[in-house]
């Protein structure tokens, strides 16, 4: 039986009656006909196209009960929450949970299939409708075609969600597909706060994840988002998210990225209000053969609009990085005000971090800024270090984690501040072990 | 002698040039020796040499510290032997506190996973910084990122105070230190002088070694020492210069 992602009976077989059918046949199509990425494409410049492979992944069946068991367990990185849903492989584990009082607001969390039946006309308005301008078409579209495992978070006008709503995606079975999707809707002047897990269950088993996110933030609305990639290094990742900020809301998004083989993270904004206010921070700690290719887009549709990105990258072995930012500013989005800024701190001589920063401007009264800067390891920093008794190792970790914390501050939520903290050190710590070992 | 610090015949290049020349020294625990001589004669180099600084070759020679062999270390390693430096021109590392810079260098001497007395800690780090007259602000601020010269000279001799280390050199500590930081710091030197340590300071000025009053004094001259005696040395030198060095060694 063929359980491939790529044959068209794998595909047949996991449609149903749901009202995404018809969504996710188009998107079957569209793949179809999409050109894998091809070396002379702009949008894929730099990326070692050697690593992106679709064949040899399938659909598993939901985990075993004792696994299910262990990674609802294990679900569990940050106590103090408002809702919670963990899925592992494409499937529900458990049930959705909401804090009572949130759901007698009238805040929606759903899995998307159960939202299919019970909010069509909302998913309709706001359920990929973006597509994506920064080269990852083929991977939105298989995500299309085999949308099941996401979540609709609704947060009705004026409701404020203030501790976060956690979303854990498991990868467990060996070869497995999944295709987690955060639909997150904050109507007017409501608040959200929402952190995506991405997680591997252990260290060995291969996995694709092709991942999307639609984060709509109405007039005056808040959107805090945290997405912590922490696959195993047997994983290829694509993840591709969408925002759209509507007249003076605000939204925040803190990338944490530290596992995979290869991730790719495609990350568009569109500001399409006035007064609307977007910070966009990224961390990733590259190491071994790992590739993180990050491309991104502010997209200033209205005047006095605000955007800052900051993304910051450390290299280390023979990993490598792409940082690839357009800001666009349309025209008549007078008064923006758009930064973008990529570091990287590269703590070896063959490790490479690529940044491509671009503005495309066409307002003239406008606030715009881009910068890349790429710091060596400084070897007097590093000796003075050791001379202090401390190994190399964790002088390295050291200046990680200094080169970091202006992003981890970012998350502004101390338990998950401490979570990140720990990936970065158990990092570090497989690091350490592996060279040991070689 | 296994209760010093004892360099033997050391021999180190920088690159193609010889810069220490058959250099001997035994510092035995308890006492603190000085170290004079011209601008560019080696004293930075052996500093750096002994802490294992990868672009001082060491062509032969040997340096005990209590009787294990340092050259050829990693320069954790021999920091964690018991030998400190203090720098001449310290490091800003940013991103890096104070407080975390110096806890990582504690847990490094730990055995490996034992637990850290966080509390015991801070107290332990406040007592000293109150005794060097330093801001407990400090702690939160990047080693030595925007410090002044005597700023710098501070957070070094804290450093040592808190790693208890069986020998320190320190290079030039007086430099750029105003009058009364001279004083702050020669007191905490002096307080941790005792039978435990073995220290020698390098400097220029005759005045340091009014507060820290040496055991010995050595005068070094193109990559070794050339002339030993006690403090008065120091005063000889103060009072006529280098040149009647150079003329005795012409000799
Ligand atoms: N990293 C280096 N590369 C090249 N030359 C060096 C290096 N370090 C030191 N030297 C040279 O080695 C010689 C000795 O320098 P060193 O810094 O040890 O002198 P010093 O006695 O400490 O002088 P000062 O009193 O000025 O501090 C000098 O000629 C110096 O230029
Ligand atoms: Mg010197």
């Amino acid at each position: 039986m063929p359980t491939e992602i790529l044959s068209p009976d794998t595909f047949a077989a996991q449609q149903n009656a749901s009202p995404l059918a018809a969504l996710k046949k188009a998107g079957w199509e569209q793949f179809q006909q999409l050109p894998v990425p091809q070396r002379t494409n702009e949008r894929w410049r730099f990326s070692n196209l050697n690593h992106v492979k679709l064949e040899g992944f399938s659909l598993p069946p939901a985990p075993a009960k004792e696994i299910q068991q262990e990674l609802l367990q294990r679900s569990a990185l940050i106590e103090k929450v408002s809702g919670k849903i963990v899925f592992a492989d494409g499937h529900l584990l458990g049930e959705v949970s909401l804090a009572p009082e949130l759901h007698a607001q009238g805040v929606i969390l759903e899995t998307l299939s159960a939202a299919a039946e019970k909010h069509p006309a909302l998913l309709e308005q706001y359920l990929l409708k973006s597509g994506t301008d920064l080269g990852g078409e083929k991977f939105l579209a298989l995500h299309q075609a085999y949308l099941k495992t996401g979540y609709f978070l609704h947060v009705p006008k004026g409701v404020e969600i203030s501790a976060p709503i956690a979303v854990y995606n498991w990868l467990a079975a060996d070869g497995a597909a999944v295709f987690p999707h955060a639909l997150v809707v904050a109507e007017e002047n409501a608040r959200v706060n929402v952190v995506d897990f991405y997680l591997s269950r252990d260290e060995s088993a291969k996995g694709f994840a092709a991942a999307a996110a639609d984060i709509h933030a109405a007039p005056g609305a808040g959107v805090f988002r945290k997405v912590v990639q922490n696959w195993n290094e047997q994983t290829q990742s694509y993840q591709i998210d969408n925002t759209h900020a509507e007249n003076n809301s605000t939204v925040t998004t803190v990338s944490v990225n530290l596992g995979a083989k290869r991730a790719r993270f495609e990350n568009a904004i569109r500001l399409n209000g006035s007064g609307s206010n977007v910070r966009l921070y990224g961390l990733t700690v590259a190491d071994q053969d790992q590739e993180f290719d990050q491309r991104t887009l502010q997209i200033h549709n209205a005047p006095d609009s605000y955007s800052d990105l900051l993304y910051k990258n450390a290299l280390l072995d023979r990993a490598r990085t792409i940082f690839s930012g357009l800001i666009r500013v349309a025209p008549g989005a007078q008064k923006t005000d758009a930064y973008q800024t990529n570091r990287n701190l590269l703590l070896s001589p063959d490790a490479e971090a690529n940044s491509l920063p671009g503005l495309e401007i066409e307002a003239n009264d406008v606030k715009c800024s881009h910068g890349a800067t790429t710091g060596q390891l400084d070897t007097s920093e590093l000796f003075y270090m050791q001379a202090r008794g401390i190994p190399k190792e964790t002088a390295y970790e050291l200046l990680v984690f200094g080169f970091f914390e202006e992003i981890i501050e970012k998350v502004d939520n101390e338990e998950l501040a401490g979570v990140l903290r720990t990936f970065v050190q158990e990092k570090f710590k497989r690091r350490s072990a592996k060279n040991l070992l070689g | 002698m296994s209760n010093s610090l004892e360099i033997k015949d050391l021999n180190v290049s920088i690159g193609e040039r010889q810069i220490l020349k058959n250099f001997s020294l035994t510092v035995p625990k308890g006492e603190v020796h000085a170290i004079m001589g011209p601008n560019g004669t080696g004293k930075s180099t052996l500093a750096k040499a002994l802490a294992g600084h990868e672009d001082y070759a060491v062509t032969s020679g040997s340096a005990l510290l209590d009787g294990e062999e340092i050259i050829g270390q990693e320069p954790d390693a021999i920091a964690r032997a018991g030998l400190f430096m203090a720098f001449q021109y310290p490091s800003e590392i940013p991103g890096v506190s104070i407080a975390n810079f110096i806890r990582a260098a504690l847990v490094a001497r730990q055995p490996k996973g034992a637990p850290f007395d966080a509390k015991a800690y801070y107290a332990e780090l406040y007592k000293k910084m109150d005794a060097l007259k330093m801001d407990r602000k400090f702690t939160a601020r990047s080693v030595n990122e925007g410090f002044s010269g005597g700023e710098k000279k501070r957070c070094e001799i804290l450093q040592m105070m808190m790693l208890q280390p069986k020998y320190a050199i320190m290079d030039e500590t007086d430099s750029g230190l105003d009058i009364d930081a001279l004083r702050i710091v020669a007191d905490g030197v002096n307080a941790m002088r005792g039978p435990d340590i073995g220290i020698v300071v390098i400097t220029h000025y005759q005045r340091l070694l009014d507060y820290i009053v040496p055991d010995k004094v050595h005068v070094m001259y193109d990559g070794r020492i050339v002339h030993s005696g006690d403090k008065n040395l120091a005063l000889e030198l103060e009072a006529k210069g280098y040149d009647w060095v150079k003329k005795e060694l012409a000799a």
